[in-house]
């Protein structure tokens, strides 16, 4: 099934005059920036999924609020949808431009506000770099806790409607714990805030509603998060083993030993091969697993803690445990982790991340699981997985330039990500489900489930015009994709 | 995989299917009931009671996974107790007003205990929730798994939303482990000079976990590490405080919460906000806890200014009773606010069966 917007699967398309939508929106909103010419438009076409490519109908960059109102109001009226865009850095195709829709930029609002020590918030625009703030913040002794991987690049704003995660959320909390407050626009260009620096506003969570919502229930344009004072210190013990399941048992050891670390990682002997070979970070290549454990916290409760968890992990059977020395070997140890994606990138002309979580006990059987898929569709997967909470990121390795290759990739990425549902888990963790994993939406919830988040939505926009197609599929997407499945079902036990 | 603890397990969830679905065909509705002892904490209900009491049990808890997940009619004390036997707690503190308490509840109001300024809130911990939607179908979103954020957060939006989306009939959430120290400590101090000192410690990575300004004193809880909570506690000094202080001022035992007849007011307002200007009214008579940003205030004052006073400082204030007919439980939300409340509600409880006008009268 296709991935690109269809006509006939996710709803009609309006048809729209480019150059006369590009008059009334310059008309009516003096200043704003349009691109409309397709060399201007290419870089836009394509958020950090760059396999899917949509050139939009237009592209707004505007740089006041004011604008941002002004541009909805006239979409709405005239019946254009929106798709909002960060830092084009998301993972899952949700900021996918669409043809017949305009492409609205939120880069040009990267101010910080404010950074107040003493309260421990940060109020930025949605532009804001997510590393931006802990950097802003530091000279306080404070941080903003989520890092997704790309932290040097993807904005704020995004982070919200993708309630991203990253490697320290076991502890500190995915987006959505770490916001407390966003200001945001409705489709019809109302002003609304959600949320307060008051704790436990009245009414409905909206806040968290609004949290991972992909840019479908309204468009953020201010947000303020909760800083947190630096931890005092940070260590890193890396375990390596000489068999998976062992080193998921240690996992499951660590924390029924009472301890939370600050990050927990694995990676398999693929993603430790190509690490080793981009960075050089000192990992053990001859293991088939290894186990990073960050403790981060009071200097004396970390040293406890490092006590205790070599012990566990000794028990759980490592082959080797290295504490790193000092900050820097601490820092060559994350290095292999963080840059594990272009690593494994260097070893194929493409790659292809997936992001289910998982219970951890099933572990093993997921990864025997997704073992035994990679050699059914010949193509090579390498494990990198936030161990301490089970989102799992294997990656797919695979040449786009071969004749239906990334055909065969996204087959078995969807395989993956059903046998993610099989086990009791989700088709996404941290990366959102965008247009990427629509399908598999269908066989995550049933369609009477499908239809409450369609009633959510319909509250806010009842005619679907933010980011119109993305993560809820249509009742008629979902039959298809069942019809198909049974096919294949019908095949397979024919064979 | 635990189940030790000899709790009632019912599995109720068909008979209250059938009791909605009913309830929708005759536009009939619903006061729905756990334990009962947070009536107060909301507007009235007309309508045929509903009660959750027989669902009940813990159909899955893994210690090892950080995950438990409750049927709403279990009793507060009781998860707790069965998280307890594992060294594992809801790290947010629920405060129980009655030994009826139970879990449904306690999502449903959303209300958490001392420790939320530094671990979370309710909301913060749960990952899925199984709802009854107004046609009877018991629905999941979210999960048993930590990270999930496939379709709408609507596990997270039924906290504190009192019944009015749907029927609650299981929750899983995130538990953590008991921390390995604690000790609590009683320093008379002045207000100003507590929250001078809050301010100061808030911004170093101390292992405090509950801090209450009253009687002249500030209160505070050390947890974590014994090395820290130790290190801390000589640093700070102040007299040893029994632990069990802070069961007493999350369930509102202590004496401020049960003398007089005059209204209890919860001001939320930010950690920085300055003392409000109030007639009459002595700040140093309040309980300042989470650290000044939940305020305790017993006094007839005109709803009005004080709902005016919190605003201008950024917060909102909750009436928690005995509450004058004309007063609503929780402050007034803004129009476009409000408009989107409805259209959410007009979505979800379509026939407005689900708890009409606990939160507000329009919804």
């Amino acid at each position: 099934m296709n991935i690109l917007y269809d006509e006939r699967l996710d709803g009609p398309v309006p048809t729209l005059d480019r150059a006369a939508i590009r008059d009334t929106l310059a008309q009516a909103i003096p200043g704003l920036t349009l691109l409309d010419r397709e060399e201007d438009m290419r870089p836009f076409e394509c958020d950090g999924l760059s396999v899917y490519r949509t050139l939009p109908l237009l592209v707004a960059l505007p740089d006041s609020l004011d604008q941002v109102q002004r541009l909805l109001v006239e979409c709405h009226r005239l019946g254009v949808p929106v798709v909002t865009r960060g830092a084009g850095t998301g993972l899952s195709a949700g900021a996918l431009p669409l043809g017949h829709g305009v492409l609205l930029v939120m880069s040009r609002f990267a101010r910080i506000l404010e950074i107040d020590p003493e309260a421990r918030i940060a109020r930025v625009e949605p532009g804001v770099r997510n590393l931006a703030i802990s950097e802003a913040a530091s000279p306080y002794g404070l941080y903003y806790a989520p890092d997704p991987s790309s932290q040097i690049a993807c904005s704020i704003g995004g982070n919200v409607a993708e309630n991203a995660g990253g490697v320290h959320c076991l502890k500190y909390g995915l987006t959505v714990h770490n916001v407390v407050k966003v200001e945001v626009l409705t489709i019809e260009g109302e002003r609304m805030t959600l949320g307060s620096e008051a704790l436990d506003p009245p009414g409905f969570d909206l806040l968290a509603l609004f949290n991972g919502s992909e840019g479908m229930l309204g468009v953020v344009t201010e947000i303020t998060v909760k800083l947190l004072p630096k931890p005092e210190v940070a260590k890193v013990l890396m375990a390596s083993f000489d068999d998976v399941e062992k080193a998921g048992n240690a996992v499951g050891a660590i924390i029924e030993a009472g301890i939370i670390p600050g990050g927990l990682e694995m990676m398999d002997k693929l993603a430790i091969i190509a690490a080793e070979d981009f960075i050089g970070a000192g990992y053990p290549v001859e293991a088939e697993a290894i186990l990073l454990c960050e403790l981060d916290g009071v200097e004396a409760d970390v040293d406890d803690d490092c006590e205790t968890v070599r012990r566990v992990l000794e028990k759980a059977g490592a082959t080797g445990i290295r504490q790193a020395r000092d900050d820097a070997e601490r820092a060559r140890f994350w290095a292999g982790r963080k840059n594990a994606f272009p690593a494994v990138g260097r070893m194929s002309p493409d790659y292809y991340c997936m992001d289910g979580t998982i219970p951890r006990r099933e572990l093993a059987r997921v990864l025997k699981g997704i073992t035994e898929l990679s050699e059914r569709y010949g193509l090579r997967v390498a494990n990198v997985f936030h161990a301490g909470d089970g989102n799992m990121h294997p990656l797919i390795l695979f040449d786009a330039n071969r004749e239906g290759e990334l055909a065969v990739a996204e087959a078995l990425g969807g395989e993956i990500l059903e046998l993610c549902v099989r086990v009791g888990g989700t088709i996404t963790g941290e990366h959102g489900v965008g247009r990427e994993k629509i399908n598999q939406m269908c066989a995550q919830f049933r369609p009477d489930e499908l239809a409450t988040f369609r009633a959510a939505k319909a509250a806010f926009d009842p005619r679907d015009l933010l980011n119109p197609g993305k993560n809820i599929p249509t009742p008629a997407r979902c039959s298809e994709f069942r019809t198909i499945k049974s096919a294949a079902n019908a095949d397979a036990t024919q064979g | 995989m635990a189940n030790a603890t000899p709790l009632p397990d019912h599995d109720a969830s068909a008979d209250l299917a059938e009791r909605i679905r009913q309830a929708g065909a005759d536009a009939a509705p619903l006061r729905i009931v756990g334990g009962d002892t947070r009536y107060f904490y909301g507007r009235e209900v007309e309508g045929s009671e509903l009660s959750t009491r027989e669902h009940c049990g813990i159909p899955f808890y893994d210690p090892v996974e950080l995950v438990v997940s409750v049927r709403a009619g279990t009793p507060l004390a009781a998860l707790e107790t069965a998280l307890a036997e594992h060294g594992q707690m809801l790290p947010f503190e629920p405060p129980r007003y009655g030994a009826a308490s139970t879990v449904g509840g306690m999502v449903a109001t959303g209300l958490s205990g001392p420790r939320r300024p530094w671990a979370g809130s309710v909301r913060d911990f749960v990952l899925g929730t199984r709802v009854i939607n107004h046609e009877g179908i018991e629905q999941r979103f979210g999960g048993e798994v930590m990270k999930n954020v496939a379709g709408y957060d609507l596990s997270r939006l039924m906290v504190g939303a009192q019944g009015g989306l749907g029927l609650i009939t299981e929750v899983s959430f995130k538990v953590l482990p008991i921390p390995g120290a604690t000790h609590s400590v009683h320093l008379e101090l002045p207000l100003d000079e507590a929250r001078r000192r809050l301010a100061e410690w808030g911004r170093e990575p101390l292992p405090i976990s509950a801090a209450a300004w009253l009687d002249g004193a500030l209160h505070l809880r050390l947890e974590g590490g014994p090395s820290s909570v130790a290190a801390t506690r000589a640093r700070i000094g102040g007299d040893d405080l029994d632990n069990g202080f802070w069961a007493a001022l999350r369930d509102q035992r202590l004496p401020f919460f049960r003398a007089g007849q005059a209204p209890l007011w919860r001001l939320s307002l930010p950690h920085r906000a300055p003392p409000l200007a109030l007639p009459g009214i002595d700040e140093r008579l309040m309980v300042h806890d989470w650290a000044g940003a939940q305020r305790w205030l017993r006094a007839e004052l005109d709803a009005d200014s004080v709902r005016q006073a919190c605003r201008d400082a950024g917060g909102h204030a909750t009436c928690y009773g005995p509450r004058p007919a004309d007063v609503d439980p929780f402050t007034p939300l803004p129009e476009v606010v409000l408009k989107y409340h409805r259209n959410l509600k007009a979505q979800l409880d379509p026939q407005g069966i689900f708890n009409p006008g606990r939160l507000y009268a329009a919804l």
